[in-house]
């Protein structure tokens, strides 16, 4: 019965995906059509995923809660502050002020510090790079990351002599590797979507 | 207007890939050694012996947009993290910004241990959603390195700037990372954070390189071919330029 399962599945995802990219490349109805229609249907499933993933993180921390795990504590407020949130959300709409306040009081806040901790430790991690490995790429990443940041960062004497040479020249070795990263990423994703597509990945489960 | 471009690219690699996977199947590729990936093979070992954890995070990449395919690659590796984990008496946990990938990687799990004959392993909370928006994924995913007896965490996905907290839990707690992103910002900082970084396209190697079949080696061959080909594509649109027919 499994394996009838883990064929009908397979069979369904790469069905799907050939029409969805068919239609894409062909745009010859009905395939254009079918190929919203699938989207459609993905993108209701996707939504509905939501609410599982927001279950599963609920199960993970009552988990942690019961067996009384390092963080329990940290997990009860998540639990009791989603439990809120969403209750308030249900009642009183998304563009309610008590929805708008819970926003604008704690998850910018929250954010906004986040975001100040993530310049600390970026600034931190560029200052342990020499010590954790000395190359020449790693030299070549510092001194092009300390140009350009002052080159483009705001200074009490203005901008700096020569600013406009240094973003030209920099820039343009950064923008060509740019996209020579892009081009082996996007090589990757195809073949990676191939290996779906021809079911020798099944992220869905089955082989 | 039909794109005969597209289609001819992607019928070009679907018949490369088919060539190379049967080429694969008698004669496995010779790899060139990365640094990264002989780690994380070592880091398999290890985990299973020493009764550590493999933390394995999967980003918050969107299967609806082009940021899945990292998401995808990520979902590979688990599976062969988890069939070769098996044994062990603390399995691997992944953890996704992403309810859609947070379901997949559960289902990736179920089917590592199931192909391993170990279903029984398998626990539902070891596939988590930590978080919907970046900055609440990576404050979800930063105590995993700290609370769960972690040897070495696997950061392979689309995250964005955020992957530097993650980073840094897992430089704080001593755990070995091994981190790849298709993101520009995070393949940045995981340059500066991570002892051995996985630059670009390497990203989508993991599972040749944790000897996952034949048909990951070939897309690696496939990916070599084609990056021949824009490589002259490009030579060939710039001398054309240059002589003013283009």
């Amino acid at each position: 019965m499994q394996r009838i399962v883990s064929v009908l599945s397979a069979m369904f995802a790469i069905s799907a995906g050939i029409f969805v990219l068919l239609g894409y490349f062909v745009p010859v109805e009905p395939l254009p059509q079918l190929r919203g229609l699938l989207i459609d249907w993905a993108v209701i499933i996707a939504s509905m995923a939501v609410l599982v993933g927001i279950f599963n993180l609920i199960a993970v921390q009552m988990e942690k809660i019961r067996t009384r795990q390092k963080g329990s504590s940290y997990g009860a407020l998540l639990v009791v502050a989603l439990i809120l949130t969403f209750g308030f959300g249900l009642l009183f709409g998304p563009d309610a002020s008590v929805m708008k306040f819970a926003v604008e009081a704690v998850i910018i806040p929250v954010e906004a510090t986040l975001m100040a901790i993530l310049a600390v430790t970026l600034i931190y991690a560029s200052i342990r790079l020499l010590r954790r490995r000395v190359d020449m790429m790693s030299v070549i990443f510092l001194i092009v990351a300390v140009v350009f940041l002052l080159a483009l960062m705001p200074t009490p004497i203005g901008p700096i002599p020569g600013d406009w040479l240094i973003i030209q020249f920099v820039g343009m070795f950064s923008r060509g590797g740019a996209r020579g990263l892009l081009i082996g990423i996007a090589l990757g994703t195809l073949l990676t979507g191939l290996r779906v597509l021809f079911g020798a990945d099944r992220p869905y489960g089955g082989n | 207007m039909i794109n005969w471009v597209g289609l001819g690219l992607l019928g070009l690699a679907a018949i490369l890939l088919l060539v190379f996977s049967f080429v694969r199947r008698k004669t496995p590729a010779v790899l060139r050694r990365i640094e990264a990936y002989e780690r994380l093979n070592r880091a398999v070992g290890l985990a299973v012996e020493n009764g550590t954890r493999l933390h394995i995070s999967l980003g918050r990449g969107n299967l609806f947009t082009a940021r899945g395919g990292s998401a995808l690659a990520g979902l590979a590796l688990l599976r062969r993290i988890a069939e070769r984990t098996s044994v062990s008496d603390r399995p691997p946990l992944a953890t996704s910004g992403d309810a859609t990938l947070a379901i997949l990687s559960q289902d990736t799990l179920l089917s590592g241990y199931r192909a391993a004959g170990a279903e029984e392993q398998y626990r539902f909370s070891t596939g988590r959603l930590t978080g919907l928006a970046p900055f609440s994924y990576a404050a979800g995913t930063m105590p995993i390195a700290r609370d769960e007896n972690v040897s070495a965490s696997v950061v392979m996905g689309d995250l964005g700037a955020e992957s530097a907290l993650i980073a840094e839990s897992a430089d704080r707690e001593g755990t070995s990372l091994i981190a790849a992103s298709d993101d520009l910002s995070a393949q940045a900082i995981f340059y500066a954070s991570a002892q051995d970084p996985l630059i670009g396209e390497e990203l989508f190697a993991g599972g040749a390189y944790t000897g996952a079949g034949a048909i990951h080696e070939a897309s690696l061959n496939v990916q070599d071919v084609l990056r021949w080909l824009i490589i002259l594509g490009v030579l060939a649109g710039s001398a054309l330029k240059l002589v003013g027919i283009l």
